[in-house]
């Protein structure tokens, strides 16, 4: 073993579980359990990265999730890598590959760091004040520049090759954290016969007691009684463990999102493991047990490699048997570091000196700093540290002033005391109180069903913790109807005092010194900058952390929010609680992408519908189009042709012989009952009542405002049932209004409605052979013109098969939407195409379906209207029942503003040079040789080549267009300016005499 | 996500099965065939949008499929109770509306900067 920070006998790592990995391309030892900020500190390395402006050497801060300094690219292969990792989180798995960030060419020699050299010319909100000017440097010069240094890691480039799971989850009562508090909370829960689950973002359970050799619990040693607990619970079917599973959300009603590392820790994980599993737990209860987050002490050069939190030194020891280093320096203003010195000191580290910035200390922990030899100097301050890559000295100062004094260190410890970790608890938008006495905000309001104990809500005395745990605990069980534990408390001895905090700037970083002492390390905040913002005029704590972006990296300033905090408001001249807290959002620690998007990716992105004849379709070598979740052949290329071609063709054999077309995904809703005629008569703009059974009529719906909403053909096919068929985005929609109106406004009427698009596959045969294609597969129906004219629907047979043949057209030629039942659609298909095909049939996609429609000016809803359009816009006045009294949106048509003249009118386009085809969505003016802004007049909505005439066509919405037939309009385009004349938005057989053929 | 109890099914189901459907008691009117714009008006595009105690629509959507009302709090986003669809609007106590009030001014955190200072 090689490692030489590596301390035998200590640790809860086994040295006989050997691995490797590489670190920056350099091969480096660990053990098995070794979080990567552990195995490189073991192996003497200190410096991690480099801060995100200044470029700063940086090392390792904190020993978990809350480490905003190091933050790695950990890969176990080029597809499975992912950036700013934090060190302190990683677990180290044999081959796994890690690498520094934000430097070049090296870790060691970084030329981003000439910033740090530069850093009083970049102070707070340095980029809003500098890049202002000139204008035009902005998109070429200076945006590019930025987003060049902008963002921290690098992103992967593969597609991730990993699998994610997602699991709804109900439970009783939720536990957040596995310390001690979090512990008997499980303990207790689970004696209640009630279902609980227990989380906790580490490996292990245990929390804090795993890194602190002095506490007993109960008479055993704090780890021992973890270990225990844990077996007792796992031992039981009403719990559920999860370990590596972070609470990062908490949303309405108890509802927790979670994440649980599953594999990243393995070195060949089983490829049937995920990576990560989404839990999402409906809690009955929550008990947060989530702890305290050290801070760190706002000092000059307080960043450097080696200078950390206390507890983290303390906890590299216990857990990992690793020391952070042999020259230890402590710096505190609490109680607890000196714990980490004194089991450092015992472990055979050298301790320089405790500095204590506090006047008195507790005689106990002086008294025992004396018998292991270790020098406390109280009221003294770290005034500034030295060493590039890694800290080399501290010079040292009384708070009462006088000269300062330098040691030669090789690693600072340091404690402003502790946070409770309130962030779940604020995200549940429970409110905040400030404890003046111990500086900090503690839980006091609860919009949840929950609870926080043990040093997350302020309780540091771990007897206390355990009390509270335990109350709160059958507090929750007592609400859910479980079986409360009567249990005595259990006996704590030994536990580390929390005692001491120091908020804001230490001593030597106030507002006359000009040092860079850090408040926020991963956004490269200084004290001087928070003063500088509240100097320029930021008075809302909210606005301080936008300009000054504290507390706004990925770690969420889990250490920095109270300094940066307290450091406004001393500027302010106000109180803490006067200034507030900035808000705290999920997720409490970054989540990845693959977690949130898990299984909705590739094929199961979103629901893709396939119509009956899908696979007949592609076999034709069908291009398919996205119509909302829809596959529609688009258009059928034969022969390399492209689109252009293979339309032209189809619209050409349509309209001479005949073609077929797949309008299955038109949505079709079936509306039966004693009051159908009257339902339909409220829903669509047209009458019902003298539809005769077996014919169709084109109806419109309007919303109230009396805007067209959709359309469609329905068929009166008895009395009392009608069959409506709606666009084929509109199904859904239209099925929600029918139902709103049904059930809320008129519940009395006997209608049931049913949506039935996917029950009827439809096969459109339209051109002047369609009926002498389909005649001899149809039985039961009478094919003539005088007993199946146009705009009628007969029920039979076809190929077979019940038929509801409905004789209709959307390309203005003789025309048959054959409904057959949709497992039959494909082998009706078939037979129809067998038949047609010798006859000149062709087959066409929905592009030619709407180069065929605009030629005879029948719109698309959502295409030729906007939401905006009324059907006297539209042109459609004779939908509309002029005797009706009610029906949705006559009321809304009766507004002024749109009887009023000026509205837009649904018209016909001609260029004057009918090679060119306009845009679709060109704004078109009367007059394009006026200075801009040009008044515009309308736009085009819909606009093609059609083969058949020759020429191009266009459908356009413009003012007043019914009254400007013939006039010529302008549609100034980017490179010219193209003349159009308006026409008659009807382009072939304007008579309509062919759909009768 | 909400839980929602659907007065139909009386069961509490996850928002995911429910779609909100706006104001709830808006009355259509009966002579739409002859309102005028200023009826009109109140009835398709005036909502009170309160912040606080709100009396809304939701469809069990992806469930039995029926409208129905809820008594909500829009603040706290705590709902009071839901009933049918044609029911009259509740008459709340001051209990029930008490206890889904979000927490009262004056607790400091997450209140932005307010002394009598700036209140100018």
């Amino acid at each position: 073993m090689s490692a030489p920070n590596r301390i035998a006998g200590h640790g809860r790592l086994s040295p006989s579980n050997a691995i490797s990995f590489t670190f920056d391309g350099k091969r480096l030892d660990a053990l098995e359990g070794d979080t990567l900020a552990s195995a490189l500190l073991a192996n003497g390395i200190q410096l991690m990265g480099r801060s995100f402006k200044y470029h700063r050497p940086r090392g390792i801060l904190a020993a978990g999730s809350e480490e905003p300094n190091a933050l790695m690219d950990i890969a176990r292969d080029n597809g499975r890598r992912q950036p700013n990792v934090r060190a302190g989180v990683q677990e180290v798995f044999d081959g796994m590959m890690a690498e520094s960030q934000n430097r070049y060419p090296s870790l060691a020699f970084d030329v981003g760091a000439v910033n740090d050299g530069l850093g009083r010319f970049l102070p707070a909100g340095f980029y809003y004040k500098t890049f202002m000017w000139p204008r035009k440097a902005w998109d070429k010069l200076y945006e590019p520049i930025i987003r060049n240094a902008a963002g921290l890691g690098k992103t992967p480039v593969e597609a991730d090759p990993d699998k994610y799971a997602n699991r709804f989850s109900h439970t009783d009562i939720l536990i957040v954290g596995a310390g001690a508090a979090g512990l008997q909370a499980a303990l207790t829960a689970a004696k209640s016969g009630l279902q609980v689950v227990l989380a906790d973002e580490n490996p292990e359970l245990g929390g804090s007691l795993l890194s602190d050799g002095d506490v007993r619990i109960g008479g055993k040693a704090g780890g021992d009684w973890a270990r225990n607990v844990e077996a007792e619970l796992r031992g039981m079917d009403n719990v559920t463990i999860l370990t590596r599973t972070t609470a990062f959300g908490y949303y309405a009603q108890n509802m927790i999102a979670l994440v649980e590392r599953v594999s990243d820790h393995l070195a060949n994980p089983d490829s049937g493991l995920v990576r990560e599993r989404l839990w999402q737990i409906r809690a009955g209860r929550v008990i947060m047990a989530t702890g305290a987050i050290e801070r760190h002490l706002v000092f000059a050069d307080n960043d450097r490699p080696g200078i950390m939190l206390a507890s983290a030194g303390r906890e590299f020891l216990h857990k990992y048997g690793v020391t952070p280093g042999q020259n230890i320096g402590v710096y505190t203003a609490c109680d607890s570091a000196y714990n980490a010195a004194f089991d450092l000191k015992q472990a055979g580290v050298s301790i320089v000196a405790i500095l204590d910035c506090r006047p008195n200390v507790d005689s106990e922990l002086l008294s025992r700093a004396n018998d292991l030899g270790i020098k406390v100097l109280t009221s003294h301050a770290v005034i500034s540290t030295s060493g590039r890559l890694r800290v080399k000295s501290m010079q040292v100062r009384s708070i009462d002033g006088g000269k300062s004094e330098k040691y030669e260190i090789d690693c600072l410890l340091m404690s402003g005391g502790w946070t409770p970790s309130v962030h779940l608890f604020s995200q549940s938008r429970g409110k905040l109180a400030f404890d003046e006495d111990k500086g900090r905000f503690v839980p006091d309001i609860y919009m949840e069903d929950c609870a926080s104990v043990g040093s997350c809500n302020g309780t540091d005395d771990m007897a206390a913790a355990l009390a509270e745990a335990k109350e709160k605990t059958n507090e929750a069980i007592k609400l859910l109807g479980g079986k409360t534990s009567r249990a005595k408390a259990l006996s704590v001895e030994n536990a580390c005092s929390m005692d001491g905090f120091l908020i804001g700037s230490a001593d030597g970083a106030g507002p006359d010194d000009f040092v860079k002492a850090f408040v926020d390390f991963q956004n490269d905040v200084t004290a001087k900058d928070i003063r500088l913002a509240v100097r320029e005029g930021f008075r809302s704590i909210e606005h301080v952390k936008r300009y000054t972006t504290t507390g706004m990296a990925t770690d969420q300033g889990k250490m920095s929010n109270m300094h940066g905090l307290a450091i406004a408001a001393e500027m302010l001249g106000k109180d803490i609680p006067e200034v507030g807290l900035t808000t705290f959002r999920a997720p409490y620690t970054p989540v990845t992408f693959g977690t949130m998007v898990n299984h909705s990716r590739g094929e199961l992105f979103d629901v893709t519908r396939r119509t009956p004849m899908h696979e007949g379709a592609v076999a034709k070598g069908a291009v398919f189009e996205d119509v909302g979740n829809w596959k529609r052949a688009w258009y059928f290329p034969q022969g390399g042709e492209d689109m252009h071609a293979a339309v032209n063709r189809e619209c050409a054999t349509t309209r001479k012989m005949a073609g077929m077309f797949d309008a299955s995904t038109l949505g079709k809703i079936e509306v039966v009952g004693p009051d159908a005629v009257k339902f339909m008569n409220m829903m669509y703009t047209n009458p019902w009542d003298k539809l005769g059974v077996g014919r169709l009529r084109y109806g419109i719906m309007c919303r109230e405002d009396g805007f067209i909403y959709d359309d469609g053909v329905v068929a009166r096919m008895d009395k009392n049932r009608f069959h409506v068929t709606t666009t084929t985005g509109g199904a859904p929609r239209v099925l929600n209004m029918m139902e709103d109106y049904l059930q809320t406004e008129f519940p009395d009427w006997k209608v049931w409605l049913t949506s039935v698009s996917e029950q009827w596959a439809v096969i459109a045969v339209n051109g002047p052979k369609a009926r002498a294609i389909i005649e001899p597969l149809v039985e039961g129906i009478d094919m003539s013109g005088d007993a199946f004219p146009h705009m009628s629907v007969r029920e039979g047979k076809i190929c077979g098969v019940p038929t509801r043949l409905m004789r209709m057209s959307f390309t203005g030629e003789t025309g048959f939407e054959i409904n057959v039942p949709a497992n039959y659609g494909q082998a009706v298909w078939d037979a129809i195409w067998e038949r047609g095909a010798p006859m000149g049939m062709g087959v066409y996609g929905t592009e030619a379906m709407h180069v065929m429609r605009a030629e005879k000016g029948y719109i698309i809803v959502g295409q030729d209207t906007d939401g905006t359009v009324t059907p006297h816009d539209a042109g459609l006045s004779w939908a509309i029942g002029k005797n009706k009294k009610d029906f949705v949106g006559i009321g809304g048509l009766r507004r002024p503003d749109l009887v009023a003249k000026g509205r837009r009118q649904l018209v016909g386009l001609r260029t004057r040079d009918g090679n060119i085809v306009l845009e679709e969505g060109a704004q078109i003016v009367e007059n394009a040789d006026v200075p801009i802004p040009i008044p515009m007049v309308g736009f085009v909505t819909s606009s093609y080549w059609s083969q058949c005439l020759g020429h191009s066509i266009a459908l356009a919405l413009v003012e007043n267009g019914f009254e400007r037939l013939g006039e010529t309009v302008f549609i100034p385009m980017e490179d010219r300016t193209i003349a159009a004349e308006i026409v008659s938005p009807v382009f072939y057989d304007a008579k309509g005499g062919r759909v009768n053929g | 996500m909400l839980l929602i109890h659907c007065p139909y099914c009386e069961e509490d189901r996850p928002e995911l099965e429910f779609h909100g459907a706006g104001e709830a008691h808006m009355e259509r009117p009966k002579n739409m065939g002859d309102i005028s714009p200023e009826d009109f008006e109140k009835f398709f595009f005036i909502r009170e949008n309160r912040k606080g105690l709100v009396f809304e629509r939701w469809r069990h959507l992806h469930g039995c499929g029926r409208f129905f009302n809820a008594a909500r709090h829009s603040v706290s986003d705590k709902f009071i109770c839901t009933y049918k669809a044609g029911e009259p609007k509740p008459e709340l106590s001051d209990e029930q509306i008490a206890a889904v009030l979000p927490p009262a001014k004056g607790t400091p955190a997450n209140e932005p900067i307010v002394s009598k200072g700036d209140a100018k």
